[in-house]
């Protein structure tokens, strides 16, 4: 029964003192979590290079963790490393852009009018289900070997996700407040900047985190069936001299560069949606 | 009578079509509502009080018959008809202040200060800055109280608004909403199922009947407020609304339709 007046009787001490203790042990909480998470993969990693060094393995088809190390000090020291990764970000980001920015206007569309809807969602399910591999050789006879197919590819990748997510954010938005917007006369733009934006950014954020990815895993097809430029270019490369390590060096890039993208986004969403009450574990 | 009359509801009839048939909800509703009074609907479930409401407040606009506000029909929603659902449905993205301003801008003085003045009459303050998530039941639903007083609304119509808080948190709503009432003269028009709360907010209680939705009877209320739910008085009115209930029940008992 005390405490409530005490913290009326000295707001800002409770406060201030309830926040610095809620910030060192979140930040002890994820320094925990991180080691946690942390634990299998090094774990790993030490099991893989003694056997290695014990020649359980032939290091020739598994290099050591050391050695793949010292094939990406060799790459990044000759700014080979910068380059190859800067040609792919930036397709991988063309791509994105272009096929992105697509996925959502026609999810716009096809979310906001059920003619919309009639009319583009049949062509874009069918368009879906080409795999990359079918379509690639098209583009190719199209387009050439040369940027604007990896685009292409990359765009066809990144077009979905956000297509079917735009769309089916719009729809899910709670017919309950349309209803309070109508009793409070919302003009139309108020409708989408106060009510149906927001009550689907939940869902436009998943698109959004799907479709960067589809971009990134767009980027080896297109990098691989034939390129002079990227991180799939040196995979290509490195596969015709069987320099393993780079092929793991290339592996490794697209694994980390992918998650740290992955986890802008969410940081984004985290900044976003922290009105959200929902579950977290 | 010499106060104004705000709304006018005349021959309203409101019949629904569904697959296995038209159902009459409504039938030749005549209905007149002064300024600033307080009325109370109450009925069985099924009488069609929330669709009178709607009907009222321009939601639903497929009827027969006329309903003015003022000198206009009503046409469609807008911000002279405030209303109150059941839930607080308020915007879980926006905090408390930006839900009572919602589509109007904070950042123009005016809406400020009435923004502040409404957070103060609904005893909110303190939380202008909380998420919804963060709320009670009855602080949300006073906020959504706030947010339909800011457009100065002609009429406030509630549709059960307390029917999902528990009884201390009613009693406290009832009367926050009276304090407003009493304050503003805003024209109030709740719908209920709760005969207590009917007795105790209104002038007039409408009671209806249902199968079609038709007024039973309308009984006038001049108990002086502040209201005690354990008087004499009180408790005289409350029989005469159950007596009304009790004569439905008759005629659907006669009229073979059963409950």
């Amino acid at each position: 029964m005390s405490k409530p007046i005490e913290l009326l009787g000295q707001p800002d001490h409770a406060t201030q003192t309830g926040k610095g203790w809620r910030v060192s042990t979140r930040w002890k909480e994820r320094m925990g979590s991180f080691a946690i998470g942390g634990l299998l993969p090094v774990g790993l990693l030490v099991i893989w290079q003694l056997a290695g060094e014990l020649g359980l393995i032939s290091t020739f088809f598994l290099p050591t963790p050391t050695m793949i190390f010292a094939a990406f000090g060799d790459l990044f020291a000759s700014g080979d490393l910068a380059y190859h990764l800067g040609v792919s970000l930036k397709r991988a980001a063309a791509g994105f852009a272009i096929g992105g920015s697509i996925g959502l206007l026609l999810g716009l569309v096809a979310g906001f009018s059920r003619y919309g809807e009639y009319v583009l969602d049949p062509s874009v399910q069918m368009f879906r289900m080409i795999p990359h591999l079918a379509i690639a050789p098209l583009i190719i006879l199209w387009f050439g070997f040369g940027e604007v197919s990896k685009i292409l590819i990359i765009a066809k990748g990144a077009f979905f996700p956000l297509y079917i997510n735009t769309f089916l954010g719009i729809r899910n938005v709670d017919n309950k407040l349309i209803d309070v917007a109508r009793v409070l006369s919302f003009k139309r733009y108020k409708q989408f900047f106060l009510l149906i934006l927001p009550a689907s950014l939940p869902q436009l954020f998943l698109g959004l985190r799907l479709s960067l990815a589809l971009s990134w895993l767009g980027l080896v097809v297109a990098e691989l069936i034939g390129s002079e430029a990227g991180i799939g270019f040196l995979m290509t490369i490195a596969k015709q001299n069987s320099m393993m390590e780079i092929i793991f060096v290339g592996v490794i890039l697209f694994a980390v560069v992918g998650k740290l993208i992955d986890s802008f986004v969410r940081l984004l969403e985290r900044r976003f949606l922290q009105w959200q009450d929902s579950y977290k574990g | 009578m010499s106060a104004t009359n705000l709304l006018h509801i005349q021959h309203l009839s409101k019949t629904f079509q569904s697959a296995k048939g038209d159902v009459k909800a409504l039938h030749n509703i005549q209905l007149d509502i002064q300024e600033g009074e307080f009325v109370t609907v109450i009925g069985p479930s099924g009488c069609g009080k929330s669709t009178l409401l709607k009907i009222i407040a321009g939601l639903d606009v497929h009827y027969k018959g006329t309903v003015s506000l003022g000198d206009r029909k009503v046409e469609g929603p807008g911000i002279d008809k405030g209303f109150i659902f059941q839930e607080p449905r308020l915007f879980p993205w926006l905090t408390v202040e930006r839900n009572i301003a919602a589509d109007l801008s904070l950042r123009k003085p005016e809406i400020r200060q009435k923004v502040d003045e409404l957070i103060e009459l609904v005893r909110l303050k303190g939380f202008e800055k909380s998420y919804p998530r963060e709320l009670s039941g009855g602080m949300a639903q006073r906020v959504a109280i706030a947010r339909a007083l800011l457009r100065n609304p002609k009429v406030l119509l509630l549709d059960e608004p307390f029917g999902a808080l528990d009884a201390f948190t009613r009693a406290h709503m009832q009367e926050v909403l009276l304090d407003i009432w009493q304050r503003n003269r805003t024209t109030m028009i709740f719908v209920t199922h709760d005969i207590d709360e009917a007795v105790f907010l209104a002038n007039r209680i409408v009671v209806l009947k249902p199968r079609p939705g038709a007024i039973q009877n309308i009984i006038g209320v001049d108990l002086a407020f502040p209201r005690k739910k354990s008087s004499t008085a009180f408790h005289q009115l409350r029989f005469k609304v159950l007596s009304e209930f009790d004569k439905i029940e008759e005629l659907e008992l006669v009229g073979g339709a059963g409950i």
